[in-house]
Formats: structure tokens, C-alpha cells, sequence
């Protein structure tokens, strides 16, 4: 017997939503805690110390990463909207461009982390830089999380495409929403470690 | 209805042979996406963990009652650097305590009340052909199996297991050079298997009703794992950032909990282990960071722990007293109530801390608020019996002794959650005393009653009832010999880790002689825990015993033995995959037992009106 789910793709009426967004968006909420724990972490830290280095990170660096994030952010927007406008190779373009931008977001978080491995400046070298790469660590292992799903859903996954276009399509909201989330987590570490 | 029976023992001999099923053994049994074998698969792991997680503590009890004298038929075993001539090292009686907790909390109780029951039970009651994701849900099973698996392996480490209590408390747990690093990876294991496993309940509870079950006509049951799902999705990650920076500070040279100046055994801490060897720690650290994200995920884990055991609770008495639930909507809100408060009482666990009387007043005060909820709970449950004609089934035997039993849990929780009368308690053998009311005889018990009501559901067969009472009779008595001494023991001052057995305490013969004569002291009460809880162990036996036998020679039933009136009963025994025959309808409330004028005492959810 082939069985079904109910409402993998069409939304449920009393509800509105498909199965995967509410998963998402409840994954989501899940996350918010996750990063909400560390940020208190943060506060209570640096509430706590005695001293907090200013000006460690350079500023350039941070700023041109969190255009490049907010840039992945419009194409994969972009992305999704194409698919709703049934034009499958903008929809190619722009998800290719999005992961394009989270390498170049990695590429320069490359060369920030062996700046201050080799100057020394490593988890172990005060609060401040424990803090610094913890919380952006695991910021770089969710933006590697989200490139292994775009790298899926641009190669393999996207034979979905042509059997049944409307899950492909919830596919990559998903995606998305996941992305802005991994965006806007970036937008909080910036002022907290680089400005403030 | 009445083709069930024939159904249900047609199926018993199916596994014999491979049958006309496309599915292999490996996708059928093993890598299973079907949730009630995901479901068999969490219990039965579960149920394995609890036993060895429990034979720790014998062999604990064991050092308790009789502190020095070599463990008995197994001592040797455990070699040199554990229990030289069978004695038992302090250090190993830190890793069994340790693991104790961990295995009972996280590897035992949760995933047999969540992951066992909650997935087993759940779709069905909703009238769901599977749970909403379900190759999640395989992924889930095999998350929580390597975080189990890792917390195994770490007794075989040369350093052995964690020796810092469940709680793992930093600095101890950060400076001890045990199978601390390996605790910490096994729970990262177990906190991403519950996550994935509460987007999936709450997905499947919102998404997949069937038609006409509103949330108003939802059974307890599912209302109750729908409220813990959310305590799970939103508690753990906290605990899973305190995991990474604890393991920050343990391999990265990090100092997050590790305050300035910390001197262990006359040395300042300036070292650093792991990744950064050579490089000097930078202190500045706050270990009471750690107890403050610990307890925002361990205070709602409490409520993880007791709420799925209500709700077998509510399903059990409400179809051995053939009545419906008193109070069904008053149990809803206080459950919803319950959960959201959880999220701010988690400081009462720490009024020793020393974090300012403003802090402790307000915490003590929500924590006076929760059990609000809590009483209205048990309350409504305890007056569900009343002029109801009980059956004295071994399901209802343990959901009645659940209802005392977590009332004791509870009541012993007021004092602690007072600041002025915590400060006397806190870690003594009363704290102990307390909590294990809560999860021993109140939730293991009710997952035992879920375990004798579930097992005509899940094999077609019912246990055997006459072992099952004596389960029943000799747990109950041996449960309570274990530890209703120990409010004794805490109230006369004794402390919960002493790897002694308490002896120092052993001048306080005052505090207890009045109560119970100048012949028991505290700590002569550890032989009488000792005896129970050997005890307790002989008497799971006939449940072993019953649970397996009864798999090929129970009694097979149809597919409604109980004569209940929630959905998984519409559903053959054991329910094929896909669950349902015929799509199911639901017409009314879960509860609908001795309708006045309706032809039986029980009208199911799924039977369409008369016309």
C-alpha cells in the first residue's frame, strides 16, 4: 500500500500552512533559543568583566561580509520568486548567485580567522575572542548547512522540478526562510562584536 | 468489528516469514520510517536503558548500605582502576552516580514517554496515517541511539565515564579529566534527536487531525505531548549552547565558566587542555552561566518528564472508571498554563548561588504559582474516580498508585521551592527524596500502566494480568521502602554525594530517635533503601517475564479490548502500515463513556451518530 501524508504540499485549509513550513518556521523558533542563549551568554559576560577589548576585528572585513549576506539574502528571494513566475533558469541564476555569495561570506571569514590564529588571538586568548569564535563558528557551520541544501536543490534535488513543481517550489521557500534566519543571526553578531 | 480477533493473530505469525510485504527486514524492522515501529524501537532501547540505568544504582546502594565491603558475584569484574578486589573507588562512584542520572533522565524516561509512547500512540489518537515527517522521525531514533551509544562508550574510555553529577556543574566538571568531553557530544547527540522529534509532533498534532477532531475534542494524551514538544523545542537549545561552551572551555582552551584565580588543590588553574596545549587560560569565566542555562533546559525538563505520564494517566483512569474525564477543558489550560510557566521558575534550583534575596523572592513566587496547575491537574484526575465503576486492571492499579505517589513528589517540592526552608534541604537525601517521587513512582509507574493498556495495541496480545499484579504490588512496596527513609535522612542533614554512605552523620542519632527509636540511625536507614531497592529489582522481573512471553502466548484480543473510545482503537491490532482501514471520522469528544441512553457504556470518537 502506498501511503500518503496529507498536506506535504497543499496547504491545509484551517491552518493555511504545508507540513515542511510549519516545521520550519517551528525549527526556527527553536533556533531563535539556541542564539538567544548564547547572546544572554554574551550579556552576562561581558556584564561580568572587568575589561572588553575594543576595536580587535576589523571593521571593513564585517561590513563587507554583511552586505554579501544581505545581498544572498535578496537572490534567494529572487530564487523563489522566479520559480513562482515559472522561469526555471532566472531560478537557476539566482540560487547559483546566492551560494556564490555565502563562499565569498566564507572566503573572508578565512582570512579574518588565520589573521588572529596567527596572531594568537585564539578562543583561549580572553573572553572577548572565546566568545567571538564560538558565536561565529556556529554561525559558519548554519551558513554550511544552508549551502549543502542549495548545493542539493541545485543539483540532485532539482529533478523534483519536473514531478512535482509546486514541492520544489515550498522547497525553496523553506530554504529561504532558513537563510534569512542565518542572515538576521549575522546582523545581531556584527554590532555586538565588531561595533559595540 | 468482530473479524478483528482472527486479524490480530493472523498477524502474529507474520513475522515468522517474509510475507507478500515489499519491504525488506532492514526497512521494516531496523530502518523503519513507520512510526509505531519507530515508536517499539524508542521504547524497547529505552526500556534497556532504564534497567541498566537502575542497576548502577544497586550497585550504588550496594556501597551505601555497606560502605568498604566488596560488591557481591560481580565486583571483580569491574578491574583495578574502577574497584580494586571488587571495593568500589570513590572515583567510580562518581561515574555510576553521575551516569545514573543521565541514563534515567535522558536515555530512559524521555524517550520512553515522548519518543516510545508519544510516537507510538499520538498519530493514532489523531487519526493520522503517519507522523508528519517520517524519515525525521527514523533520523530521530538513530540520533538518540548514538547519543545512548556515546554515552556507553564512555565507561570503556581510560578515563572512564563523567564524574560531576547529571548536572555537571562547571568548574568540577571542566577541570576533571573524565569522560566529561564525551558526555557533553552524547548530549549534543540526544538534545538535536529531540528537536527533530518536537517539530515533528507539533507538525503532525497541528497539520494532521483527522476530520472533526478539533483541538477541544483532542484526548489528554495529546494535548499533553503537544505542550511538552514545545518545552522540548524551546528549552533544549539553551542547553545545547551551555554544551558547546562547556565544550569550548574543555577542548578550546575557552574560560566561559572558569572564573579568575581558581585554585584546585593548592594550584591557580592556568592551563589549558585540548586544541591550545601550552597557551594559559584567560579566566574571567562565571560558572553560575552554566547553572543558570542548565536549569532554563533541566526545570521544564521536569514537566517534559511528568507531562506524557499524565497523560496516560488521564487516558487510563478515564477507561477503567467508564466515565469521562472530570474537568476535561480545566485540564487543558492548566497543562498549557503549566507549560508556559515552566520557563520561569528555573532559578529555584538555585537559592545556594547567592544571586540577591530580589531574584529568589521572585522566583520563589512563580514557582508557588506553578504548582497552581499541577494540583488542579491531579486534582481533576483524582476526582474522575469518584462514582465511576473502576476495573482493577493492572493499567489502573499503577495509575492509581501514580496519583498518591506524585502527590507525595509534589507536596515534598513546597519546601524547596521556598528560599528559607531550601537553604536546610538543598542537597541533602530529602531533595533526592522529592524528585524521585515525581519520576519513580509517579512517571515510571504511569509508563508502566501505558506499557500493560499500549500492548494490545501494539502485538494483538494482552499481558498476562496475574504477573502483572505482582509487578504491580511488589514495585509499589519496594518503591516507597526506597524512598520515603531518604526524607528521613535529608531532614536530619545528610548529604546527597557522600560516597560513604554518610557516616559523619552517623553522631545524629537525635533527629531520628524521637521518630523512630534510638536503634536507627541515618544511616542504618541506607541498608533498609538497600534492601528495597534490590528488592525492586527482583520485582521487575515478572514484568520482563510478562512482556516477553506475552508477545507470542498473551491472549489475543480484538482490536478494542478495552472497550475504549479514542481513535487507535478504530485501528486493527497491531495497525498495519498507513494505520487505518478506512479513513477515520471523529464525531465527538475523546471521553464519551456511560452516555445515558446510548446502547454500550463507551461510544468511540469514531462512531458515526445514530440516526
Amino acid at each position: 500500500m502506498d501511503m500518503n501524508i496529507p498536506y506535504t504540499v497543499e496547504e491545509r485549509p484551517d491552518t493555511g500552512l504545508y507540513n515542511g513550513k510549519l516545521g520550519v518556521w517551528l525549527f526556527l523558533a527553536s533556533e531563535v533559543m539556541l542564539f538567544g542563549a548564547l547572546f544572554s551568554a554574551y550579556i552576562i559576560l561581558r556584564s561580568g568583566s572587568v575589561e572588553w577589548p575594543h576595536g580587535e576585528l576589523s571593521i571593513p572585513f564585517g561590513t563587507a561580509n554583511t552586505f554579501i549576506l544581505i545581498g544572498s539574502s535578496v537572490t534567494m528571494v529572487m530564487a523563489w520568486a522566479s520559480l513562482k513566475l515559472n522561469q526555471w533558469s532566472r531560478h537557476k541564476l539566482f540560487l547559483g548567485l546566492t551560494l556564490l555569495l555565502s563562499a565569498a561570506f566564507l572566503v573572508n571569514k578565512y582570512f579574518e580567522y588565520s589573521e588572529h590564529l596567527s596572531k594568537g588571538e585564539g578562543p583561549w586568548h580572553s573572553t572577548f575572542f572565546g566568545l567571538y569564535w564560538t558565536l561565529t563558528g556556529l554561525h559558519g557551520l548554519h551558513i554550511l548547512g544552508g549551502m549543502t541544501v542549495m548545493l542539493y536543490l541545485l543539483g540532485p534535488g532539482a529533478k523534483l522540478h519536473k514531478t512535482n513543481p509546486e514541492q520544489f517550489t515550498n522547497r525553496v521557500e523553506v530554504t529561504g526562510l532558513y537563510w534569512h534566519f542565518v542572515d538576521l543571526v549575522w546582523i545581531f553578531l556584527f554590532p555586538i562584536l565588531y561595533l559595540l | 468489528m468482530d473479524n478483528v480477533a482472527t486479524h490480530g493473530s493472523a498477524h502474529g505469525h507474520a513475522h515468522d516469514h517474509h510475507e507478500h510485504h515489499e519491504l525488506g527486514f532492514w526497512r521494516k524492522y531496523v530502518f523503519s520510517v513507520d512510526h509505531k515501529v519507530i515508536g517499539i524501537q524508542y521504547a524497547i532501547t529505552a526500556l534497556c536503558f532504564l534497567l541498566f540505568g537502575f542497576s548502577l544504582m544497586m550497585m550504588m546502594r550496594w556501597q551505601l548500605a555497606y560502605p568498604g565491603a566488596p560488591i557481591p558475584l560481580i565486583g571483580n569484574l569491574f578491574g583495578p582502576d574502577k574497584a580494586p578486589g571488587g571495593v568500589m573507588l570513590p572515583e567510580f562512584y562518581n561515574m555510576l552516580g553521575a551516569m545514573h542520572g543521565t541514563i534515567m533522565v535522558f536515555l530512559g524516561v524521555v524517550p520512553l514517554a515522548v519518543g516510545g509512547f508519544g510516537n507510538f500512540v499520538m498519530p493514532l489518537q489523531i487519526g493520522a496515517p503517519d507522523m508528519a515527517f517520517p524519515k525525521l522521525n527514523m533520523m530521530s531514533y538513530w540520533v538518540y541511539f548514538c547519543g545512548g551509544v556515546t554515552m556507553l562508550v564512555s565507561f570503556f574510555m581510560p578515563q572512564g565515564a563523567a564524574q560531576s553529577g547529571w548536572t555537571s556543574y562547571p568548574p568540577l566538571s571542566v577541570i576533571n579529566q573524565g569522560g566529561q568531553t564525551l558526555w557533553l557530544i552524547g548530549m549534543v547527540f540526544l538534545i538535536t534527536s529531540s528537536l527533530l522529534g518536537s517539530v515533528n509532533f507539533i507538525v503532525t498534532i497541528v497539520q494532521l487531525r483527522a476530520k472533526g477532531l478539533s483541538f477541544m475534542r483532542m484526548p489528554f494524551f495529546v494535548w499533553a505531548q503537544f505542550v511538552t514538544s514545545f518545552l522540548l523545542l524551546l528549552a533544549f537549545p539553551p542547553l545545547e549552547a551551555a554544551g558547546v561552551l562547556q565544550l569550548m572551555d574543555k577542548l578550546a582552551g575557552t574560560s566561559f565558566f572558569l572564573p579568575s584565580g581558581l585554585v584546585v588543590a593548592n594550584q591557580v588553574v592556568t592551563g589549558v587542555t585540548g586544541v591550545a596545549e601550552g597557551a594559559t587560560r584567560a579566566g574571567g569565566g562565571n560558572p553560575i552561566l552554566w547553572q543558570h542555562l542548565f536549569w532554563f533546559l533541566a526545570h521544564p525538563e521536569v514537566y517534559v518528564l511528568i507531562l506524557p505520564a499524565m497523560g496516560i494517566i488521564a487516558e487510563v483512569i478515564a477507561n477503567n472508571t467508564r466515565k469521562p474525564l472530570w474537568g476535561y477543558r480545566a485540564l487543558v489550560y492548566a497543562v498549557g498554563f503549566l507549560g508556559f510557566m515552566s520557563f520561569i521558575v528555573w532559578a529555584h534550583h538555585m537559592f545556594m548561588t547567592g544571586m540577591g534575596t530580589t531574584m529568589s523572592a521572585f522566583f520563589q513566587t512563580t514557582t508557588m504559582i506553578i504548582s497552581i496547575p499541577s494540583v488542579v491537574i491531579l486534582t481533576a484526575l483524582l476526582l474522575s474516580l469518584w462514582g465511576g465503576s473502576i476495573r482493577y486492571t493492572t493499567p489502573m492499579l499503577f495509575a492509581l498508585a501514580f496519583l498518591p505517589m506524585f502527590g507525595i513528589g509534589g507536596l515534598t517540592g513546597l519546601p524547596l521551592g521556598l528560599a528559607p526552608s531550601d537553604i536546610h534541604l538543598h542537597d541533602t537525601y530529602y531533595v533526592i527524596g522529592h524528585f524521585h517521587y515525581v519520576v519513580a513512582p509517579g512517571t515510571i509507574f504511569a509508563l508502566f500502566a501505558g506499557i500493560y493498556h499500549w500492548f494490545p495495541k501494539a502485538t494483538g496480545r494482552k499481558m498476562n494480568e496475574m504477573l502483572g499484579k505482582i509487578h504491580f504490588w511488589g514495585s509499589f512496596v519496594c518503591i516507597n521502602t526506597v524512598f520515603m527513609p531518604m526524607f528521613a535522612q535529608g531532614l536530619a542533614g545528610m548529604n546527597r554525594r557522600m560516597y560513604d554512605g554518610g557516616g559523619m552523620y552517623d553522631h545524629n542519632k537525635v533527629v531520628l530517635g524521637h521518630l523512630l527509636g534510638h536503634a536507627i540511625t541515618p544511616v542504618s536507614l541506607n541498608i533498609v533503601i538497600g534492601f528495597g531497592a534490590w528488592g525492586l529489582g527482583l520485582f521487575q522481573l515478572p514484568f520482563i517475564i510478562n512482556f516477553f512471553s506475552s508477545i507470542k502466548w498473551g491472549k489475543a484480543v480484538n482490536q478494542n479490548p478495552w472497550e475504549a473510545t479514542t481513535l487507535e482503537w478504530a485501528a486493527p491490532s497491531p495497525p498495519g502500515h498507513g494505520n487505518f482501514l478506512t479513513e477515520p471520522i471523529v464525531y465527538r469528544g475523546p471521553y464519551e463513556y456511560s452516555v445515558p441512553g446510548a446502547p454500550s457504556d463507551f461510544t468511540p470518537q469514531f462512531e458515526p451518530e445514530r440516526a
